[in-house]
């Protein structure tokens, strides 16, 4: 005796499946298509839109934020948050800023190690420790700052960067494209690939998916938990290292309200933010699409920033929306 | 492996001596001795509140003993962890499906141990064929690349069983594994149980479905008060006399009690307390009506998908309402709305209680009181003495066994959680209570208290609607049994006419029972 498959609740039926997989599609690629569309419309409606100038100089402007989303989107992918984010950012860009003395290597690893550290120490805590990511992440959002402050003495110092291999990694490039955007791609492609063949991640999507079956499964649950609060400190470290050899100084008050745009671009690329699922093609399309936002309201010119605040807004809220739409006709 | 089959007397394969544990000054277990052998199927029986539970979680390192020890293959054996449990070869099936539903099924039975080539990367081709040869082996076929949240429950629990055996285990402890399975799969279960018996994987079983329990059990252990109570073999006994050994009564005592705890029935009389008119809603109820009067049970009969729960969820306000109209003591309800059903004195016990009743980390207490906390408030301030005299009446009233009302609700057994929930909702002094499966999931002892209680919560002039899915405790349990089918009333019976005859003949719409069709028949469709 063979047992066909039934789907959960009565006969299955063709529709039924067929409105599953374009609700699954819409949640994975729906950032992308909208991004497709404003990029259409945009050039109609601007002529300073497409140009390649133009559009490198988006690519810069998400490079760093685009970093920053692929470490996040791994916590949120365990259900969990990291709001330390930007205050990070800010100390890796001091930390890069200070270390330029000791030429490009200093740039890079001093801001890697200390900001590796924090993210040890913050995942130790919530990991190990069970406390909220929430709290903690508060705690290294407020705490980080003060530190970038008391290193620039109250934020009067701006360190600027002298050494020109340095302010290289951040103005030079390949093929057009600047370093920082370049990294920012390699960086989702090495994420990407852990994310879909890596074996860790799948222990990452069972966390978020349920965190109790995956105790039960006998899964390394405290050490993935662990190990994504350290990949979003390195990753808000190096974001914040390249953000100052590009602007060739560590700017005290950078990132501020960063991890919010952070947790915005992974959830308008279709990451529940409950954890469990999501990807990071879909977190680039995010980023890139609160850019684009801001250049075609740049575009405009009589419009203020707080118009593409709004704008971003209402964008975030629509996808929570459509989300939640979504996970429900999926459940069916 | 046969080796060991062909002789009498496998070598035991998990072994308890003397295992206790001890909570907060509660023995839970006390001296307890266990043997399983390999291909064997135990029947772990015993009330709720007789350990278990406490064993089970004992055996899979979920707990450690205080005293005794586990002995695996004859060793020495403790487990720090689940974990180590499972790497040991004790694998356990929860009644809840303990997979990630968001992922798919291929992923789900190799999660922690996916085949990887050779860069390292995981192998998706070769892990999706691995889980569709290990599912046919089963004679289960499903698209292996499926979320498994698309998968029906009976599935997913196939899936669970599946990856645990996978895993090299040589126990598997299951733990009423069918509570949420159809009858079709329960049946394709079994048969999974037939072949991993003979592979020698001994299974430890654990239900309050006597059916199931002698259908595929050949030994039994019986605990109670967290003693083992008797030690043998199934065919050994009758299920009266299994009965008997759980509650640790006599078994004439068992045997003169009827299969229910209710007494006598009686119709209420006067103006009915609650007039229900006309209820509809579109593809789940319509047009149905009913009138309860004071101090009478009316059970609500029907087959799954009837409406009989929709109704229920009408009346208590949970579920909007296309049309109709509910009146309690001539009044009007607002439809779609728990705060004015509740104040107007209907109450419901949801069928679901982990889900849509108690709040597990709070104490019994707290639950007690919850729903009538605006009540005992003023100036949102609440009065603590209010709350204990409360808290203390209906403890003593209902029977609810606990080390004190501070306990943690989750702590308590089943029967005594649905004792919880029926005490919050005494304590809005309600006119009609809405009893969705009262006695689901609980066990034999806790189940005649609960239906000894509604007993007299109705002697006391209480309107009840009650739902069960067991027919026996709907016909004895009810004065008269009005019957749905397919989303409206199908017949009312009454007096002489509330028989399980009757109401059978009348779940599947007709006048009178068929005589091609047995009881038996008809009950498994339900």
């Amino acid at each position: 005796m063979s047992l066909a498959l039934e789907p959960s609740v009565g006969p299955a039926t063709t529709k039924q499946v067929t409105r599953e997989r374009i609700a699954g599609n819409v949640q994975r690629y729906g950032a992308a298509i909208v991004l497709g569309l404003l990029l259409v419309v945009g050039s109609f409606a601007f002529p300073t839109f497409p140009t390649v100038s133009n559009f490198t100089n988006i690519a810069t402007q998400s490079s760093f934020l685009l970093i920053v989303a692929v470490g996040m989107t791994f916590v949120i992918l365990t259900g969990g948050i990291d709001l330390s984010v930007g205050s990070v950012y800010a100390l890796g860009g001091i930390l890069a800023a200070y270390g330029s003395t000791w030429g490009i290597a200093g740039a890079v690893l001093l801001p890697l190690l200390v900001c590796g550290t924090v993210g040890i120490l913050q995942g130790l805590l919530i990991a190990y420790g069970g406390m909220a990511p929430f709290i903690v992440t508060l705690a290294g959002l407020l705490g980080i700052r003060g530190l970038v402050f008391a290193l620039t003495n109250e934020g009067a110092n701006t360190p600027l960067i002298k050494d020109a291999s340095v302010t290289a990694l951040g103005q030079g490039g390949l093929l057009g494209l600047r370093w920082p955007v370049v990294i920012a791609v390699v960086v989702v492609v090495i994420g990407s690939v852990l994310l879909a063949r890596g074996r860790g991640s799948q222990t990452v999507l069972a966390v978020g998916g349920s965190e109790s079956a995956a105790v039960l499964m006998g899964l390394p649950v405290a050490r993935v938990k662990f190990s994504v609060y350290v990949v979003s400190g390195l990753c808000a470290g190096l974001a914040g290292a390249l953000n100052a050899a590009y602007s060739s100084s560590g700017v005290p008050t950078v990132g501020v309200g960063l991890e919010l745009s952070a947790i915005a671009a992974v959830v308008i690329g279709g990451t529940l933010l409950t954890g469990g699922r999501g990807n990071l093609i879909g977190t680039t399309a995010g980023v890139l699409l609160l850019t684009v936002i801001q250049n075609l309201i740049n575009q405009v010119g009589s419009l203020t920033s707080s118009v593409q605040a709004v704008v971003s807004g209402i964008f975030l809220a629509v996808v929570v929306i459509i989300q939640t739409v979504l996970s429900r006709t999926q459940r069916l | 492996m046969t080796d060991q089959l062909s002789t009498a007397a496998p070598a035991p394969v998990l072994e308890a001596r003397g295992v206790g544990k001890t909570f907060t000054g509660v023995a839970a277990l006390q001296g307890v001795d266990f043997t399983l052998r390999a291909g064997e199927s135990l029947a772990l029986m015993g009330e709720n509140g007789a350990g278990k539970s406490t064993l089970i979680k004992v055996l899979t390192g979920v707990y450690q003993p205080d005293e005794g020890q586990i002995f695996l293959h004859g060793e020495p054996a403790s487990f720090a962890k689940p974990v180590d449990a499972q790497h040991a070869g004790i694998s356990t099936i929860y009644q809840e499906v303990n997979l990630v539903p968001l992922m798919t099924v291929a992923q789900n039975i190799f999660l922690g141990r996916e085949p990887r080539n050779r860069f390292g990367l995981i192998d998706f081709r070769k892990m999706q064929e691995d889980a569709r040869a290990l599912l046919a082996t089963y004679d289960i076929h499903v698209d292996v690349r499926r979320p498994l949240r698309s998968l029906a429950l009976g599935m997913q629990q196939m899936v669970a069983l599946a990856r645990a055996v996978s895993i090299d285990a040589r126990v598997v402890i299951m733990d009423e594994p069918t509570s949420s399975l159809e009858a079709r799969e329960v049946e394709t279960l079994f048969r999974v149980i037939g072949m991993l018996r003979s592979q020698g994987i001994a299974i430890v079983y654990v239900s309050h479905r006597m059916d199931e329990i002698f259908a595929i059990c050949e030994t039994v252990t019986v605990l109670r008060d967290g003693k083992v109570v008797h030690n043998g073999r199934l065919t050994d006994l009758s299920r009266v006399e299994l009965v008997a050994l759980m509650l640790g009564r006599s078994v004439e005592k068992v045997k003169r009690g009827g299969v229910t705890a209710f007494g006598e029935v009686k119709e209420g009389e006067g103006e009915p307390v609650l007039t229900a008119r006309d209820l509809s809603r579109k593809h789940q109820i319509s047009g149905i009506g009913l009138d309860i009067r004071p101090g009478e049970v009316v059970g609500l009969g029907g087959l799954l998908g009837s409406g009989r729960s929709e109704t229920l969820k009408a009346m208590a306000g949970v579920m909007q309402l296309d049309e109709g109209s509910l009146t309690v003591d001539g009044k009007r309800v607002r439809s779609g709305s728990v705060a004015a059903a509740i104040k107007a004195g209907v109450v419901m016990l949801p069928e679901d209680r982990k889900a849509e009743g108690i709040v597990p980390n709070l104490s019994i207490r707290d639950n007690i009181v919850l729903a009538a906390l605006p009540r005992l408030s003023r100036a949102g301030f609440t009065s603590r003495a209010k709350q204990d005299a409360i808290v203390d009446v209906f403890m003593k009233r209902l029977r609810i066994k606990a080390a004190s009302p501070n306990q943690v609700v989750s702590e308590l057994s089943g029967g005594n959680q649905q004792k919880v929930m029926i005490a919050r909702w005494l304590a809005m002094n309600p006119k009609v209570l809405l009893l969705d499966e009262p006695t689901r999931g609980i066990d034999v002892g806790a189940k005649a208290e609960v239906q000894a209680l509604i007993n007299e919560l109705a002697d006391e002039g209480l309107a009840i609607v009650l739902v069960s899915s067991e027919l026996e405790e709907v016909v004895e349990g009810s004065a008269r049994v009005v019957v749905l089918r397919d989303g409206s009333v199908e017949r009312e019976l009454r007096g002489s006419e509330v028989t399980e005859q009757h109401l059978m003949a009348a779940l599947v719409g007709e006048n009178h029972a068929p005589a091609d069709e047995s009881p038996a028949e008809i009950k498994e469709r339900l």
